[in-house]
């Protein structure tokens, strides 16, 4: 009980704060559509293959616009000493990093919903399975946003975080890009299996929110 | 440490129930740090000890439940208004909002309630760092420089807050280099130099300690603390 009572302070501290700066609605938002944007001009005059290479462009675009957010989530701990504050805190360390988790992936569900709407529009293609989508959107968000914020902390205190946290992100998210951009092919009825891959992307997400769980706390200490 | 050295060697203190310490000393002779220690946010490489019972290599969490540090740094969000940052950080401690309210008004704050962090004055931000503090009901509040920044109604609050103190069961801690307005307020003064501790004779007020009492801090003989 005072675990999720945690998770929802600190989850609300952190939507209230990006609801009321706008970072993500003003600049991680538009840098997602943008990436999706400039793979529709590029890859335009070949509307097969853009159109097999969107589940793959979409979750690039996720997985770019995901960095962004982990980074905005631990620059507002960073300044005035915010961690301190959470350090020095009665707050259950498991539930901080589930609180943060929780609020970049309601921001990275925004995220993908628009991204999706803009996908479908410039790539023209259509979802046959919406539940695989859905579900398999959910279990690749979990999974990323919960390796995000475990990479984040641990780069946290480093002067060099916003250069470290995608060289260390990007490879232990392979899993989430790899299942994600397969279950989409799925959904789009362009590849069997899709529901095997959700598979994959559920045993990662509960990989990463347990590994955070436990790693958060000394994380947050010695970082 | 700082570079190789250690920042604190062989200090030894003692600090009972309601006492107001007053930490003084040049730049650099570990005052800070040694705050930084009782806080929980340093740990000690060598040595022990204690806050309000609980032991800070062992049990560090348990003993920053009961401690509050007002540092240089608010630890408050900037895009969140002042009663939001209150707010939070009285529930971070386990407390409620009324407790956010009571600090929000002992610190004069009621007028820039809505005002995020980020729009405040320096000495509306100490202001808000102290009611924080406050907020947390810390069995012992921590002060680094805390007449720094503040105009002449902010001292007050802050005299205000450290003088009712003890009557509140509180314990004070601070280091400042205004010894004018500090030794004012504190009960004993104890001069930092080169990591060490030197009790100082005469402090502005009688001395308010219980016999009964238990210690409330005691970082004994520490050797080494990293930083």
């Amino acid at each position: 009980m005072r675990f999720l009572r945690d998770l929802a302070l600190v989850a609300g501290k952190d939507l209230r704060i990006e609801s009321r700066s706008r970072v993500a609605l003003q600049q991680i938002l538009p840098f997602g559509v943008i990436v999706v944007v400039m793979f529709a001009f590029a890859l335009d005059a070949d509307r097969e293959f853009l159109e097999r290479a969107a589940p793959g462009l979409f979750w690039i675009a996720v997985l770019l616009a995901a960095l962004l957010a982990v980074g905005r989530s631990f620059s507002v701990e960073e300044a005035n000493r915010a961690r301190d504050g959470l350090r020095m805190s009665s707050l259950d360390p498991g539930a901080i990093f589930a609180g943060k988790a929780a609020a970049i992936a309601v921001e990275l569900f925004v995220l993908e919903a628009v991204l999706g709407v803009a996908v479908v529009v410039l790539y023209d293609v259509s979802f046959t399975d919406v539940l695989l989508l859905a579900c398999a959107a959910f279990a690749a968000t979990v999974g990323l946003a919960a390796t995000g914020t475990v990479y984040g902390v641990l780069a946290g205190g480093l002067r060099a975080r916003e250069t470290l946290v995608p060289l260390l992100v990007l490879p232990a998210v392979t899993p989430v890009m790899l299942g994600g951009t397969r279950a989409f092919q799925a959904a789009l009825g362009l590849a069997d299996d899709g529901w095997a891959w959700v598979q994959l992307l559920c045993a990662f997400a509960v990989l990463a929110v347990s590994a955070g769980i436990v790693a958060f706390g000394p994380l947050l200490e010695e970082a | 440490m700082l570079g190789r050295f250690p920042a604190l060697a062989g200090a030894d203190l003692d600090v009972e129930t309601g006492d107001v310490v007053l930490l003084s000393g040049a730049n650099g002779a570990g005052k800070t740090t040694l705050l930084r220690v009782c806080a929980g946010l340093l740990p000690l490489r060598s040595g022990t000890a204690e806050v309000l019972g609980a032991d800070l290599v062992a049990n560090r969490r348990a003993a920053r439940a009961k401690v509050a540090l007002v540092g240089h740094e608010t630890f408050c969000y900037d895009d969140l208004t002042v009663a939001e940052n209150l707010r939070f950080a009285a529930r971070a401690a386990g407390r409620g909002p009324a407790d956010a309210d009571a600090a929000l008004e002992r610190t004069g704050l009621q007028r820039v309630a809505q005002v995020t962090h980020g729009r405040l004055s320096q000495g509306q931000r100490r202001r808000l760092a102290l009611a924080a503090a406050v907020a947390r009901g810390p069995e012992l509040l921590l002060l680094d420089e805390p007449h720094a920044g503040l105009d002449e109604a902010g001292r007050a609050v802050l005299d205000e807050i450290v003088r009712s103190a003890p009557g509140e069961g509180r314990t004070v801690m601070l280091a400042s280099h205004e010894l004018g307005l500090a030794r004012a307020i504190a009960t004993r003064e104890v001069r930092v130099a080169a990591g060490r501790l030197h009790p100082v004779a005469a402090a502005g007020a009688p001395p308010a300690v219980s016999p009964a009492v238990s210690p409330a801090v005691s970082p004994a003989e520490s050797s080494g603390v990293g930083a």
